[in-house]
């Protein structure tokens, strides 16, 4: 049977900042928290597969793994809703204060534990997510797993036990390549339209158990995880300054006109 | 005992904290903060807390260094220079963001008081210079030779087939090896879609520190670190990175946002590179890619790039969104772009409706792009489109909604409407026999389907003859 390991990661709902005008401190407001919207194509891309091969009379399994805090339990069961067969959720305060190399590493031991000590045929993330916009986790499980990799991928061919074959955009264009299983795929946001939950999903997700397991229960080094693992820090954390200061470009559209085009000949002479 | 640490002695309750929190991480019972499970450590309350009350105590970070060479806090000295690694287009060249780096990292070596070393790929069939010739007579001067112009000391060389293809992983596992051996202080990479594959692989393999897609390099005159500044949650955040134990500390960088600096290199720079290319020769070190490897994704087939593809290094920008009404409008907007040289982008929505390619979506999800001008055409300026647009130095917005929030990003503002706008303003560039010159036939085309362009508006019709 075909393995596909979705990563999945729960994001504030909006990604709304302001600047309180008074205290000059960040307002955020979040909202409930959501799957990140890239994952959630990535989901749907698994599904995809497993869709397909079921057609051709071949078993997948589609698990989801996460690291988050407990509440992330409901979004994995939102997972299974939409047609995943299983959950792990990796929560542990051991983990909090992640960075990328340090959340690639807990990942990487989840995968393990998902896996009882094999590796995935197919590992599927989002191409990054919508607060951190890294896109660093994809290349960085590759690089732990040593598995080929793929980011950016715009379309995904039905896997066979040999490969897959992937459109992926590069800084040259669209490329299609074939990697050999197992794989990492980073999936763009636009590959595909993921599906609603649908009604028996839902009744199935009720009673789906969803594991959760800790630094300890996926045998993680724990000077790799969380805050001991990560490498970076974050030193100082602010909104932008926008420039307003801009200029209004005024009268009417002949004269508007004539302004910009004074201002970009301006810069062409 | 690592974690958030909260001062009762100091926390006057005032909630702040809370509006800071992006995850629910922190509650306020009796007049004092405490963090809940949903802490993920992120600092932000540390920064919003008005007494200093929040801190976070990290457990004690041996660092690669150390375990490395088992040098302990030596360990870290041992690591020296920038590199900049060199990345290049499908012919060769050297990337524009690479000879951006290459003037930031000379910036930052003289305060630092080390070296810049470019860190360069080829292909083992690639056109050497002749010794001996004068620079003049080159052919043109190779990758190396515009690395040590643009302000590189030091350029390492692999000459390796096996490197040519670009592959992402055989290039993370020669970048790594060499950095284990030379122990570089810092390791630059152009964020583009290479760098942002390639970096992270060597991260990995160093078990060191990487910040993604940064906009702002800087050294902590204390400690010498390098502070590195990146944009989070669509760029409505910034957040200032550190990499205090670990070597190297790794940044990918955002095309474009060095672009002025490497300019004034150049043409500082410019007239002693000419002469000095040859007489740099011996700055040039060769190295090995010195173990077995093979590339595991195969390109079957490299689809064409559709035509105006290059929006993320187009020097003039038009993007047009929602504003400019019906896909009608579209030849107009191309039209445009043609008489200001420039290249077309658009926001989602019009890729979604099917207006245009998907090589054109400017924004989060589609490209990031960083020119002189960019002209706003109908666009809102939703967070996900802006966050794209951070590069771009200078934004002309037109919109004929005053509270349109693209204004609160741009250097100009027109309030128009836009197909109007875009109609005057085409009529004044093709009267003025302004732009790019134009050639007979093409234009006659392009002209009749501007001039269909915006029916229905009668007064804006363009008469093609008058072009």
């Amino acid at each position: 049977m075909m393995h596909i390991v979705v990563c999945v990661k729960a994001v504030p709902g909006s990604t709304e900042v302001r600047m309180d005008p008074v205290t000059h401190t960040i307002i955020r407001d979040g909202g409930a928290a959501v799957v990140n919207p890239f994952d959630a194509t990535a989901l749907e891309v698994a599904l995809r597969i497993k869709d397909a091969r079921a057609n051709m009379g071949r078993p997948t399994r589609v698990s989801t793994l996460s690291m988050g805090i407990p509440a992330t339990e409901s979004l994995l069961r939102d997972c299974i809703a939409r047609g995943a067969d299983d959950a792990l959720l990796l929560s542990d305060r051991a983990f909090a204060g992640a960075d990328t190399l340090a959340t690639s590493y807990a990942l990487s031991c989840g995968m393990h534990a998902l896996c009882d000590g094999t590796a995935p045929d197919l590992v599927l993330c989002g191409k990054m997510a919508v607060d951190g916009d890294t896109a660093q986790i994809g290349p960085e499980l590759a690089g732990l797993l040593d598995m080929a990799c793929a980011t950016d991928v715009r379309s995904v061919e039905v896997p066979s036990p040999g490969g897959v074959v992937v459109r992926r955009a590069t800084d040259q264009g669209i490329e299609r390549v074939e990697l050999p299983l197992p794989a990492v795929l980073t999936i763009a946001k636009d590959a595909v339209q993921p599906r609603m939950p649908s009604i028996a999903g839902v009744f199935a997700a009720r009673d789906a158990e969803v594991r959760v397991l800790g630094a300890h229960g996926v045998g993680a080094d724990s000077a790799r995880i969380g805050l001991a693992g990560s490498p970076t820090q974050v030193v100082r954390s602010f909104v932008p300054e926008r420039e307003a200061a801009g200029e209004d470009v005024l009268g009417d559209v002949a004269a508007q006109a004539a302004r910009v085009r004074e201002l970009m000949g301006g810069a062409c002479a | 005992m690592s974690g958030l640490v909260i001062d009762a002695e100091r926390c006057i309750g005032c909630k702040r904290c809370i509006r800071a929190c992006a995850f629910g991480g922190i509650e306020v019972r009796d007049r004092l903060a405490h963090p809940t499970e949903a802490c993920t450590l992120c600092g932000s309350c540390v920064d919003a807390c008005p007494v200093g009350a929040l801190a976070i105590e990290r457990p004690e970070v041996t660092g690669n260094g150390a375990r490395e060479d088992a040098l302990g806090a030596e360990g870290l000295s041992a690591y020296r220079d920038i590199w900049v690694v060199a990345q290049r287009d499908a012919f060769g060249r050297v990337l524009p963001v690479t000879l951006e780096l290459v003037a930031k990292a000379r910036e930052l070596a003289c305060e630092r008081g080390c070296d810049v070393v470019a860190v360069l790929a080829e292909g083992a069939s690639e056109p050497v210079a002749t010794p001996g010739l004068s620079s003049a007579l080159q052919p043109a001067p190779t990758p190396a030779d515009t690395l040590l112009a643009a302000g590189a000391d030091a350029v390492l060389r692999c000459r390796d087939e096996r490197l040519a293809a670009q592959d992402p992983e055989v290039m993370a596992a020669w970048l790594a090896a060499l950095a284990r051996e030379r122990l570089p202080e810092v390791v630059l990479m152009g964020a583009t879609a290479l760098g942002r594959e390639v970096a992270p692989r060597v991260a990995v393999r160093l078990q060191t520190g990487l910040t993604a897609d940064c906009t702002e390099l800087a050294l902590d005159p204390a400690t010498g670190l390098l502070q590195q500044t990146r944009p989070a949650f669509g760029g409505n955040l910034m957040a200032t990175i550190e990499c205090p134990a670990h070597r190297p500390q790794m940044a990918t960088v955002r095309p474009g946002v060095f672009a002025g600096l490497a300019q004034q290199g150049a043409s500082s720079a410019g007239s002693a590179s000419a002469a000095g290319c040859n007489a740099r020769e011996g700055m040039i070190e060769d190295v090995m890619l010195a173990f077995d490897i093979v590339p595991r994704v195969r390109v079957i087939e490299r689809e064409k790039a559709a035509a105006g593809s290059s929006i993320t290094q187009a020097k003039r920008l038009v993007v047009v969104g929602r504003g400019i009404g019906g896909k009608k409008n579209l030849a107009l907007a191309e039209r445009l772009a043609e008489l200001l040289g420039a290249e077309l982008g658009c926001t989602r929505p019009l890729v979604e409706a099917g207006w245009l390619d998907y090589a054109h979506q400017v924004g989060q999800t589609g490209a990031s792009v960083a020119p002189e001008f960019l002209l706003s055409l109908g666009v809102s300026g939703a967070i996900q489109h802006v966050a794209g647009i951070g590069g771009a130095q200078t934004i002309i917005a037109v919109n004929d909604d005053p509270a349109a929030p693209i204004f609160g990003v741009a250097q100009y503002r027109v309030v128009a409407d836009c197909v109007a706008f875009a109609c005057e303003l085409v009529r004044q560039l093709g009267r003025k026999g302004w732009g790019r010159p134009r050639s007979g036939g093409r234009v006659q085309a392009q002209d009749r389907q501007a001039g269909l362009a915006p029916a229905g508006r009668a007064s804006l019709t363009l008469a093609a003859g008058r072009l």
